[in-house]
């Protein structure tokens, strides 16, 4: 039992991981054991492929000029590694964002019955920001010219991107000066490729320079188009109670579990579970009906637009089938480990692939096109029926936790909340930040990753931050992780809150940590952010805000991107292990301190979550005393 | 003795060994802390390319009659008689280098020693403090083996025989 309580602090997982290591199947965490001593040069970024004179790797342990065989030093080739690592996850996450606008253009064209327009309001405001005329039009009109420019904005060869524009002034402003202001989001990445390649940037600023702006080209970019899109097609949040973790697996019902990232298909499957001929054909099969449950990041699009359970987040994807209770397991893009058929193959659970850009050896293809979406969603659910009478009772082991949680906050709700339904404003919340009761606030993000102790980073850091009056913000596996503990409910704020964000939690009925979607809804922060700095009073850009970032539990490509943009957005980002960049004291002392005299933001490596956490507070408290704030109310 | 030897046909040449045995030799035993340190830790162990190109670790072989020993004009080397090793005292090396002249393998290598900035030979230890050296744990192909002759030939054995050599002067 120690062994599993050193892996994950959530009991529904440590039961899980006992099941594993009694049948011997092996999971994330025992090949990380399996993998040790890993790499140094890798760890360090010290090892360069990107021709072949090499490899090449540089000695972390000589005070010689070593370089690789072009000629490339240390710096040069930690910093170019880094910007790769900063293109594979724009590209993750910006792919994701044009698969949203090329659904939102079949169905403005009425070639995919499964979509529609489900926020107006939010179409003919994204409509005006990109110029399409508005007045006199259908929806779909607007939609289709919408999705046009949008398509544009990745192939953008003059000019900026528009998103950005929505950031602050000043911030603006201060890319521009710096030439960061991304021009096209699929430009940015392709560029960054070039940079990297044999020969080209060597200055290992000028390239970090260009690992920000395709950051931001994910960020205000491909990020903030899939979110946006998002609530066009599939309705903008509200707030949305639901459950979380394995427990909401069924005992009784067909159990499907959509994993991964996109919205296109798992927003579909939430009807196709009830259309009355999939309902007909469980009960036929001895099921009492469908059960649908998400994992990861496509858990939390249909956690926050319909309230559907989630299952887990991404080191629970093996566990879920572990459970012996998962008849079918669909999943799309990203974070999908590829160890899952071989668990799977241990029980009766069937894996299916659906997205053309991710196929698996052995694992059942059934591809999915927005064109026929319902028909290929109903088709898997199916497939999980016919599945359900192959489940062997003595097999299931369904762990009992099954929290609680309160979802579906958005930067647009916000206002809602906290100015009232009639007045929809920032000022309660830059009051209660002017005045003290609230210190700041943070946006804890990322994933999990088995170096650190399941969970363990995100939660203790998270109650930390609301202890000390901070207003915590999450999405991804960071916002499953303090749901499964209980940290998402209204409740949350007396147990752990500090006095002064009780008070506020109290009187609008909110959490003290709100869960604000999955990781591209990230951006969703970013609005927040300059929302606050329109409504005056905290300074006049991102950077003057006393505001942190985190991600304690980064493993993705797609976390770096992230910690990138909030860095070049203005917002300090501590991160729970070290980017590998160690290798270069220039790169580290580039991206961990000079770097806050150029954007007004840093990175930080600290891997014990309560220290990091206090990083955090004394930067907000930095903040607050330039901008001559009142000290906290209740310290 | 248990000495370390090498399978040549898994060398890849990846230099893990080198870095675990720097790390190992280091203050804080962290790599992110001992890349930091100053001095920095030097690895004891090599890798190596013959004349065809492929790769293979080297370190102190421990050798039944090592010259290092005669040359020695501190007398700061010694042969452990129980265990076989040939140990240099870092104290009383005066960095004179006789020892890395004539060592036949060059796998003596003039350092500083990480805590005191003083010009010493330094070579493998087999990592007195650990069970197995960190290089062989850090092998992530298995090219290196802790153990005796005899058990080697065995291990090297049952895998093909002749496809494995075994890489030892004692």
């Amino acid at each position: 039992m120690d062994k599993v309580k050193k892996r994950s602090v959530d009991r529904a997982s440590q039961y899980m991981l006992k099941r594993a290591e009694e049948e011997h199947i092996p999971t994330a965490w025992d090949r990380l054991e399996a993998m040790q001593p890993q790499c140094g040069f890798g760890q360090l970024g010290l090892c360069c492929r990107n021709c072949n004179m090499g490899p090449c790797r540089i000695d972390p342990f000589t005070e010689e000029e070593q370089t690789g065989v072009c000629g490339a030093s240390r710096d040069t080739i930690v910093a170019r590694n880094f910007i790769r690592m900063i293109a594979a996850g724009a590209a993750a996450h910006s792919d994701h964002g044009r698969d949203i606008t090329h659904a939102l253009w079949l169905a403005a064209q009425g070639k995919a019955d499964a979509y529609g327009i489900k926020d107006e309001e939010k179409l003919e405001a994204l409509a005006c920001e990109y110029e399409v005329k508005v007045d006199g039009r259908s929806k779909e009109e607007i939609a289709e010219e919408l999705a046009e420019k949008i398509f544009a904005d990745f192939g953008r060869q003059h000019g900026e991107l528009r998103m950005p524009l929505r950031a602050p002034e000043k911030r603006i402003k201060l890319w521009r000066e710096l030439g960061i202001m991304p021009r096209g989001v699929d430009r940015e990445i392709v560029e960054a490729m070039h940079r990297t390649h044999i020969g080209v940037d060597t200055d290992y600023k000028n390239v970090l320079m260009h690992g920000f702006r395709t950051a931001l080209s994910d960020g205000w970019g491909g990020s903030m188009i899939a979110t946006e899109l998002s609530d066009i097609l599939f309705k903008t949040p509200r707030p949305i109670p639901a459950r979380v973790n394995l427990g909401t697996l069924s005992p009784e019902e067909v159990n499907v579990v959509v994993h991964g990232h996109e919205p296109t298909l798992s927003d579909v499957v939430v009807d196709a579970v009830r259309d009355p001929e999939i309902v007909e054909l469980a009960r036929e099969k001895g099921a009492k009906g469908v059960n649908l449950v998400g994992m990861c990041c496509t858990a939390n699009e249909i956690l926050m637009r319909h309230g559907i359970p989630v299952a887990g987040n991404f080191l629970q994807q093996e566990l879920a089938i572990l459970t012996g209770a998962v008849d079918l397991m669909m999943v799309d893009v990203q974070c999908i480990m590829p160890a899952l058929s071989s668990v799977a193959s241990s029980f009766h659970t069937k894996l299916v692939t659906t997205s053309p850009k991710n196929k698996a050896p052995g694992v059942t293809h059934i591809e999915f096109r927005e064109e026929e979406a319902y028909e290929i969603a109903k088709k898997i659910i199916k497939m999980a029926i016919e599945n359900f009478p192959n489940r062997n009772g003595n097999e299931i082991r369904i762990p009992d936790e099954n929290q609680e949680l309160v979802a579906g906050f958005t930067a647009e709700n916000i206002y809602n909340f906290l100015g009232g339904t009639y007045r929809a404003t920032y000022r309660p919340l830059n009051d209660a930040i002017v005045q003290g009761r609230l210190r700041g606030l943070a946006g804890v993000v990322g994933c999990n990753n088995p170096k650190i102790k399941h969970n363990f980073g995100h939660i203790e850091m998270a109650k930390e931050l609301i202890k000390n009056d901070v207003l915590v913000v999450v999405t991804g596996c960071s916002a499953i992780a303090d749901a499964e503990a209980g940290l998402l409910t209204p409740e949350a704020a007396f147990k752990y809150a500090g006095k002064g964000l009780q008070e506020v939690c109290e009187a609008v009925g909110i959490p003290p940590i709100l869960h604000v979607g999955s990781c591209v809804d990230n951006s969703r922060i970013l609005i927040a952010l300059t929302n606050v700095v329109n409504e005056g009073g905290l300074g006049e850009d991102i950077s003057d805000l006393p505001v942190a970032g985190a991600a304690p539990e980064w493993m993705s490509e797609k976390a770096v991107s992230i910690g990138c943009y909030f860095v070049a957005s203005g917002v300090f980002t501590v991160l729970g292990s070290p980017f590998p960049i160690l290798g270069s004291k220039n790169v580290t002392s580039f991206l961990c301190d000079e770097v806050e005299d150029i954007l007004g933001a840093k990175f930080a490596f600290e891997a014990d979550p309560v220290k990091a956490a206090h990083l955090m507070i004394e930067h907000m408290d930095r903040k607050r005393k330039a901008l001559k704030l009142k000290p906290l109310m209740y310290q | 003795m248990k000495r370390v030897f090498v399978d040549l046909e898994r060398c890849l040449g990846c230099h893990s060994c080198m870095i675990a045995c720097a790390v190992e030799h280091s203050l804080s035993k962290e790599l992110f802390k001992a890349i930091q340190e100053t001095p920095l830790p030097k690895p004891r162990i090599e890798v190596r390319t013959t004349e065809k190109g492929d790769s293979f670790p080297l370190q102190c072989r421990h050798c039944e009659e090592p010259y290092c020993i005669d040359a020695c004009i501190a007398g700061a080397i010694r042969k452990d008689p129980e265990t076989g090793l040939v140990l240099s005292d870092e104290k009383k090396c005066v960095g004179c280098w006789m020892c890395v002249m004539v060592c036949p393998f060059g796998v003596i290598r003039p350092s500083l020693v990480p805590d005191k900035r003083e010009k010493v030979a330094i070579r493998c230890d087999l990592c007195q403090d650990r069970e197995t050296p960190a290089c062989v744990e850090a092998c992530p192909t298995g090219a290196l083996f802790f153990g005796e002759a005899e058990e080697f030939k065995k291990a090297a054995g049952k895998e093909g025989g002749k496809k494995n050599a075994l890489l030892n002067s004692g």
